[in-house]
């Protein structure tokens, strides 16, 4: 079999086209997955059942399912329903990029709030005893000592959870969407060079993985400056 | 106290605490006067943490009745933080903000409990720095700084808020033996301008030499409670008896 080096470079630039949808997918979904994501968390440590209930279901389906599903649930089955057609959300369901947003956003929502979950259970209980020593109250200690803690904590799974993100954009090709991997499989459709095409979209999604690898390294770096090295 | 009229501040009646089936404590009486030193020692597991921590609700006893500088801490507190605001307590283990600096570790509360401004709250932070004798490492992480520091800072911290009553909970017991004393003398120090303090320690060196009262607990009975020159020549109880030959063998 032969292997073209040059259709890797030709075809990039053309890759290019579809990142501006993979990253508005990308930064829409984890935007709205963080704000969910604190919703649902601050819903388990309220500690009140009618509140920690919902919110598990909530993370148990969505981690529970594969998002390739859930994307298809939402896509293809929603608009059965005529309260759907005919309900607010339909301006934002009837399109496949709204309905990969929503199905990205629900998946990064429950996937983050346990990645947080996780920073403040690392909290040190010392520390919220001496918050409440000094007499600060419960949303003062919340938002003084345990979150900015918490925050530092989640980071590494976090940055891990976004990278997923990157990848899992890919699923949206299968719902006619044209970002990077919808347009990699038109240019296959094309050249029938599946090899050389899927080896450049790969090039392109590696870049962006080391550069948010590293955003969040420096992130770390940063909010770690406090922590002592060990020599 | 000599002369003047005592005054109670914190009361202890019939105090019982349970953690599940264990009885923590069993029928504490105690009484502190304002402006004294009383000292808590005793084997661990004998209930004198958690003695001094329901005395600011960190812990929340079961029965009996505690009065702290006029607030009854009953079942239902309806601001447990106002109490909290009368008692300025130091932990074992420090428990610095990591995340802030020395001086933002003395101003937090100050600003969100006080209402204090910025300038004001830095300009009382820096002051207990300076009587804990470590203003130079005001810009800090607490990290950096080495455990007797850091517990001195714990120190200036709670008195940033201006508390009627201080409370140690083993404050040195965490430390390296050089630095011990570092933070006994701050103690010492706060002691001779009559803080009224409850200290859980098992330094009774400091015990002798400041303390008005010596407690000793057991099995989560207070067993015995004298002056320390009484305490030590002539302990009571055979349980103190054999605590204290235990401690003062060495």
């Amino acid at each position: 079999m032969t292997f073209d080096v040059f259709l890797i470079l030709n075809s990039i630039p053309t890759m290019i086209e579809g990142l501006g949808i993979t990253l508005k997918l990308l930064f829409l979904s984890t935007v709205i997955g963080l704000a969910l994501a604190v919703v649902t968390l601050l819903m388990r440590l309220s500690g009140h059942w009618l509140l920690t209930w919902p919110a598990m279901f909530y993370i148990y389906i969505f981690r529970g399912t594969p998002i390739l599903v859930q994307i298809f649930i939402i896509y293809h089955g929603l608009p059965q329903f005529e309260f759907i057609r005919e309900g607010v959300l339909w301006p934002l369901l009837r399109e496949p990029f709204g309905c990969c947003v929503v199905a990205l956003s629900l998946n990064a929502g429950a996937y983050v709030s346990e990645i947080l979950r996780g920073g403040v259970l690392g909290v040190d209980r010392g520390l919220h005893e001496a918050g409440k020593a000094l007499g600060l109250s419960t949303p003062h200690r919340f938002i003084y000592i345990t979150t900015p803690i918490a925050v530092r904590l989640a980071i590494p799974a976090y940055s891990n959870d976004f990278i997923s993100m990157l990848k899992a954009t890919a699923l949206a090709s299968t719902v006619t969407l044209m970002d990077m991997t919808g347009v990699a499989r038109t240019i296959v459709a094309k050249t029938f060079a599946p090899y050389e095409i899927f080896i450049a979209a790969a090039i392109v999604y590696l870049c962006f993985t080391w550069t948010f690898q590293r955003g969040f390294g420096l992130l770390e770096r940063y909010m770690s400056r406090y922590v002592k090295k060990d020599a | 106290m000599g002369e003047e009229a005592r005054v109670p501040i914190i009361v202890l009646e019939k105090v019982c605490k349970f953690f599940g089936q264990f009885q923590a404590l069993k029928d504490i009486d105690l009484v502190v006067n304002k402006g004294e030193r009383v000292v808590v020692c005793g084997p661990s597991g004998s209930g004198k943490s958690t003695m001094i921590r329901c005395i600011n609700r960190l812990e929340e006893h079961n029965n009996g009745r505690i009065v702290v500088n006029g607030h009854e801490l009953t079942g239902n507190l309806r601001d447990v933080n106002a109490v909290r605001r009368e008692v300025g307590m130091v932990f074992q283990s420090f428990n610095l903000f990591p995340h802030l600096r020395v001086v933002d570790n003395l101003m937090l509360a100050q600003k969100l409990v006080r209402n204090r401004g910025k300038a004001e709250a830095r300009e009382r932070a820096m002051h207990l720095l300076e009587r804990v004798k470590i203003p130079e490492q005001a810009g800090k992480w607490p990290s950096q700084l080495s455990g007797g520091q850091q517990q001195r800072v714990a120190i200036a911290r709670a008195l940033c808020m201006d508390p009627a009553i201080m409370l140690f909970d083993e404050p040195t017991s965490a430390l390296d033996p050089e630095m011990i004393s570092e933070v006994l003398d701050v103690m010492i120090d706060l002691a001779q301008e009559g803080m009224t303090m409850v200290v859980v320690t098992h330094e009774m060196g400091f015990a002798r030499s400041v303390a008005d009262a010596v407690v000793f607990m057991d099995a989560g009975e207070i067993v015995e409670s004298n002056p320390p020159a009484e305490f030590f020549q002539n302990p009571r109880n055979e349980r103190t008896r054999l605590f204290l030959s235990q401690i003062l063998s060495h």
